[in-house]
């Protein structure tokens, strides 16, 4: 005799069941976890901003984040100015960190939109830092990066991060020998701007040379480092005009 | 053992050595292959894996008499993405950082064959604590081999353990370096894994004549 588990209609009404089981399951979780998953990824951004601009709990070597239950107090002390840029025109938004970059660089696909770019104004001992968000492709996934820079686009501090890069290889774009190449470098060369290239094989591995808009590559993620170098290039680009004008302003 | 019966304790202690998931059965080489250019990916795969099979193995025991045989494997794959899912977004919600390092290993663990196989082979004839024994002992066996192979990847390719430069600092010429040791960049790329899981196959056979096979 055929088993009852073997039944045409009884595959199908098992089929039916656990959708519906596992689905509102899912959706379940998904919802009533979703006001902290939001919150964790809002004082992420505050920690990436913060991070870029030197404000960080790092030691000798790990890249380490200020507290969570701190996070906010530092950011309203340190970032003075968060600024929106539409083309020429400059508004000041406290909101300005949750616009989200990945929405923006689609619309901007479309040449009739003018594409919102947020930065942030911090100061700490004295200086001031301009913070910018940018966003590209790695190998596989997203790649993404908060640049902290001086008004001459002099880099003084960053913080990568990525979706799902290979760990050990592309994934170490956030580990600090890589990051804390870029503190220093000129994204401009001549006064007009360059980018940086991740750059293998380059005759300058301990990085002492700060002009040349080069960094040195990690070995094996050559493509991840193709990315970085792209992101900087087409992201940071768009920002250059507003530095352009704070120079002429002074 | 006098916790388990002998049977029980045969079911963690196989895959461990004569019958170990990766180098004799030669399942779960995908992930093994991606994720150990370093030791610390390593540990959080394997125990990722010990997680997600021992529960796996478990539901899958449990519902194994009313699983519909034809769309059975549907079923183990529905079974291990909703674990993986559920695992993933608890950790977003409460333990934010750890999550972020786990992020990359979660497609990697559904599509993992260890874990398919054990639901196969194991959980749909077996009660649920044997099937958790056998879930367990398979992912144990799984782990040391990535451990191993991280060890010596890490060790050969980056000259670090853990991320602590173990043999000096490459740049700076110090340690090993000063003598003129170089890293081996090979070590790094996938087909070293490759090589590293044939020399630990390799030397488990030539120990143990039993495993070789005849043809």
């Amino acid at each position: 005799m055929e088993k009852r588990t073997d039944k045409n209609s009884y595959t199908i009404i098992f089929a039916i069941g656990m959708v519906v089981i596992v689905g509102s399951l899912l959706a379940f979780a998904a919802s009533s976890l979703q006001p902290n998953i939001s919150e964790n990824k809002r004082l992420e951004k505050q920690q990436n901003i913060l991070y870029a601009m030197g404000v960080n709990e790092n030691d000798e070597s790990s890249a380490t984040f200020v507290s969570t239950d701190v996070v906010a107090e530092k950011f309203d002390k340190y970032i003075t100015k968060q600024l929106v840029i539409e083309g020429n025109k400059q508004t000041e938004d406290e909101n300005a960190y949750l616009i989200d970059i990945k929405k923006e660089k689609a619309a901007a696909k479309d040449p009739s939109y003018t594409r919102r770019l947020p930065l942030f104004i911090g100061e700490k001992d004295g200086n001031t830092f301009y913070i910018a968000p940018i966003r590209g492709k790695g190998l596989w996934d997203a790649i993404w990066a908060y640049v902290a820079m001086d008004e001459n686009m002099v880099v003084q501090g960053a913080y990568f991060d990525h979706k799902g890069e290979t760990p050990g290889l592309g994934a170490n774009i956030k580990q600090r020998f890589f990051m804390d190449d870029f503190i220093g470098e000129n994204l401009k060369s001549n006064g007009v701007f360059k980018g940086i290239t991740v750059a293998k094989g380059n005759a300058d591995p301990k990085n002492n040379d700060k002009t040349d808009n080069e960094v040195d590559a990690i070995a094996g993620a050559t493509i991840t480092g193709d990315g970085v170098t792209a992101m900087i290039k087409s992201d940071l680009k768009l920002y250059e005009p507003y530095f352009n004008t704070l120079k002429n302003n002074n | 053992m006098g916790l388990l019966s002998k049977k029980d304790s045969k079911l963690i202690l196989d895959p461990l050595a004569d019958n170990n998931p990766i180098t004799i059965q030669v399942l779960g080489i995908c992930s093994a292959l991606a994720i150990t250019a370093e030791l610390k990916a390593s540990i959080v795969m394997a125990i990722s894996v010990l997680f997600v099979l021992g529960i796996g193995n478990v539901v899958i025991s449990l519902i194994r008499n009313i699983i519909p045989s034809k769309i059975r494997i549907i079923v183990q794959l529905i079974v291990v993405a909703t674990l993986v899912i559920i695992v993933d977004l608890v950790l977003k919600a409460f333990a934010y950082e750890l999550s972020k390092t786990l992020s990359v290993f979660v497609g990697l663990i559904i599509t993992n064959c260890i874990i398919m196989g054990r639901f196969e082979a194991f959980a749909l004839g077996n009660g649920p604590w044997r099937s958790f024994l056998d879930g367990i002992g398979n992912s144990l066996g799984y782990g040391v081999i990535l451990i191993m192979v991280g060890f010596f990847r890490e060790l050969l390719g980056s000259g670090t353990l853990l991320g602590f430069k173990v043999l000096g600092d490459p740049i700076e010429k110090t340690g090993l370096y000063a003598l003129g040791y170089e890293n081996n960049g090979f070590m790094l790329l996938s087909p070293m894994a490759l090589i590293v899981v044939g020399i630990i196959i390799w030397v488990q056979r030539s120990r143990n004549k039993a495993l070789i096979e005849d043809h």
